[in-house]
């Protein structure tokens, strides 16, 4: 496959959140700011890329029935490394993204393309995959975080927009889910026409 | 997909020898990044610190010492000073009494007892709600009073707290919190 | 009394899926049925009951004495990987019909951000052993709350003419929000 589809397919046609609907669980808990939601992709971009190029690298030495074993361990170690990497350099980031930092070892999209792609393809194919589903990831975050943080506070990155409160739902747990199901049903819409 | 057959030896080999380059990755980048962590965790505690005593000129981060609580827990206790002289105690407390579990404080004493300032560090209250114990308009109240003659409990239960509109909860933490803080300088026998 | 408290926060006031987004595949993914969802349900009961005991077992008694505390993600997940395997080969051994109905989802426990999330949380809000057991059994029926609510309500929905849009995914992210609202009506309880 020619690396600019490759890089591309991760942003629009499959969609790892609005396509493929992996990695649920950080989408809903981190977009209650356009900020939080960029920094969660931007750390699982970072996870990804790592473990799509060091599984694809290590693929032909894993004997198959420990794969996935080995996968987690190369995955969590990545994770580990960003954890403490943001707990050092962006104290109040990581404190705000909280559990959701360790919580990308569990992030299907990682286990999913270590599965699905790195372990069967090139560490340069592996590794656009990478960086094409992590954009991905981290668009659909950005702008599922800019609509919760304008309708719920008014502001985008902390700058106000709108005068007033806001609709407090939208940066509290209903709201994400409101939020998402929308946007998802909006993209459903686009794809259909 | 992998060309090394899965027999007991291969399995085994493979994955502790990839879980050993992954400890040694781990410990390695752990190192790199120790200090810059402690960094961090002391200029959020000074930062705290300044805003809850009254003025100081030593390092109290640096003079730091622990006190145990009546529950048996230890809090962190930052003397202010100014020369020699201590101007304020900056206690580290905590409660897990929130609508949303732990919150984290920094609560700064006079001398006598009194209360100067609180500092919320970590708070996961719901927004609009608990979240306004960060604010002033709640904080402001106790400025100056001295939990040896203020009842620290909110009105509800008889106490002389205003509590924060719809979040009780919340208010009934922070002064949990705030108690906790000042039970334990008097344990220690400091105020 | 401090364990009801613990109880009743964990399933309702703080419910895993509904408040803190916690296990939200396998909720969208296995809640077609009432069936299948008791049956999801009750294998990570299973596994988050037992994940978090050894989960802090290890914390307390390995990570900290040997100052590798910044080993935890790795070994609760590997902790929990193990688990899943060992509950995979039970459920085979006990019940074919429903090991066969959950399918793909029994090894995906593994990823259910619930279970890892749980084992976290324990460590981070400083409980006790039995608090930490106590917590992740709760949270687990919290999970099960949410997940049976939500498959009685597909079975209705079924029946429902959905615009073609919102037909799938986004039908379910709506009622889930519903859902979550009518759970932050709990807040009071405790």
């Amino acid at each position: 496959m020619n690396q600019l589809k490759n890089f591309t397919k991760g942003l629009v046609r499959e969609n790892p959140i609005l396509v493929l609907v992996l990695g649920t669980c950080p989408t809903l808990a981190t977009t209650s700011s356009a900020l939080n939601g960029l920094g969660m992709g931007l750390a699982t971009t970072f996870v990804l890329v790592g473990s799509n190029i060091f599984i694809a690298l290590l693929a032909n030495v894993i004997p198959d029935k420990v794969r996935i074993p080995s996968f987690i361990v190369v995955i969590a170690t990545f994770v580990t490394i960003v954890d403490l990497v943001m707990q050092a350099y962006v104290p109040s980031l990581y404190a705000t993204l909280g559990i959701f930092i360790p919580l990308i070892v569990v992030n299907c999209i990682v286990l999913g393309r270590a599965e699905a792609f790195a372990c069967k393809n090139s560490v340069l194919s592996s590794a656009i995959d990478g960086i094409g589903m992590g954009f991905g990831f981290t668009l659909a975050l950005g702008v599922l975080g800019t609509i919760r943080e304008l309708l719920g506070t008014g502001s985008v990155f902390g700058h106000k927009f709108i005068e007033g409160d806001g609709i407090l739902i939208f940066i509290l747990a209903p709201g994400a889910f409101i939020a998402f199901g929308y946007l998802m049903a909006v993209v459903n819409k686009i794809k259909k026409a | 997909m992998a060309k090394i057959e899965s027999s007991l030896k291969n399995m085994v080999l493979s994955l502790t020898l990839i879980s050993l380059v992954a400890s040694a990755a781990l410990g390695f980048a752990n190192d790199l990044t120790k200090k810059p962590i402690e960094d961090q965790k002391n200029a959020k505690n000074t930062s705290a610190i300044k805003q809850v005593v009254p003025e100081f000129n030593n390092n109290p981060a640096a003079e730091m010492f622990m006190l145990t609580t009546e529950e048996g827990d230890s809090l962190e206790i930052f003397p202010a000073k100014n020369g020699e002289q201590i101007v304020g105690y900056a206690v580290k407390s905590f409660t897990n009494k929130g609508f949303s579990g732990f919150i984290s404080m920094m609560v700064g004493f006079k001398p006598d007892g009194t209360i100067v300032n609180i500092n919320i560090l970590e708070q996961k209250e719901t927004p609009g709600l608990g979240s306004k114990m960060t604010e002033p308009g709640f904080k402001d109240q106790f400025k100056d009073k001295n939990p040896g003659s203020f009842k620290l409990k909110v009105i509800k239960d008889d106490g002389e707290v205003q509590a924060i509109t719809a979040a009780t909860i919340s208010s009934r933490a922070f002064c949990d919190g705030v108690q906790r803080a000042y039970s334990t300088l008097k344990k220690g026998g400091l105020i | 009394m401090e364990y009801i408290l613990l109880i009743i926060s964990a399933i309702f006031v703080n419910n895993v899926v509904l408040a803190q987004f916690l296990g939200i595949c396998p909720f969208l993914g296995v809640s077609n049925k009432v069936q299948t969802a008791l049956g999801m349900a009750g294998a990570v009961t299973f596994v988050i009951v037992l994940a978090t005991m050894v989960t802090y077992i290890i914390h307390v008694y390995v990570l900290i004495p040997l100052h590798i505390e910044f080993m935890q993600t790795i070994t609760f997940i590997l902790v929990i990987a193990a688990l899943v395997q060992m509950v995979e080969i039970i459920l085979k051994k006990i019940s074919q019909p429903l090991y066969q109905a959950l399918g793909i989802f029994l090894p995906l426990i593994t990823t259910n951000c619930a279970v890892l999330g749980v084992s976290i949380l324990v460590i981070q809000k400083h409980y006790t052993l039995i608090q930490g057991v106590v917590y992740g059994g709760a949270t687990a029926l919290g999970f099960g709350l949410a997940l049976v609510i939500l498959a009685g309500i597909r079975e209705q929905l079924e029946l429902a003419n959905i615009p073609k849009g919102m037909q799938g995914v986004p039908i379910l992210l709506i009622t889930a929000g519903i859902l979550a609202m009518a759970f932050m009506g709990f807040a009071g309880l405790v």
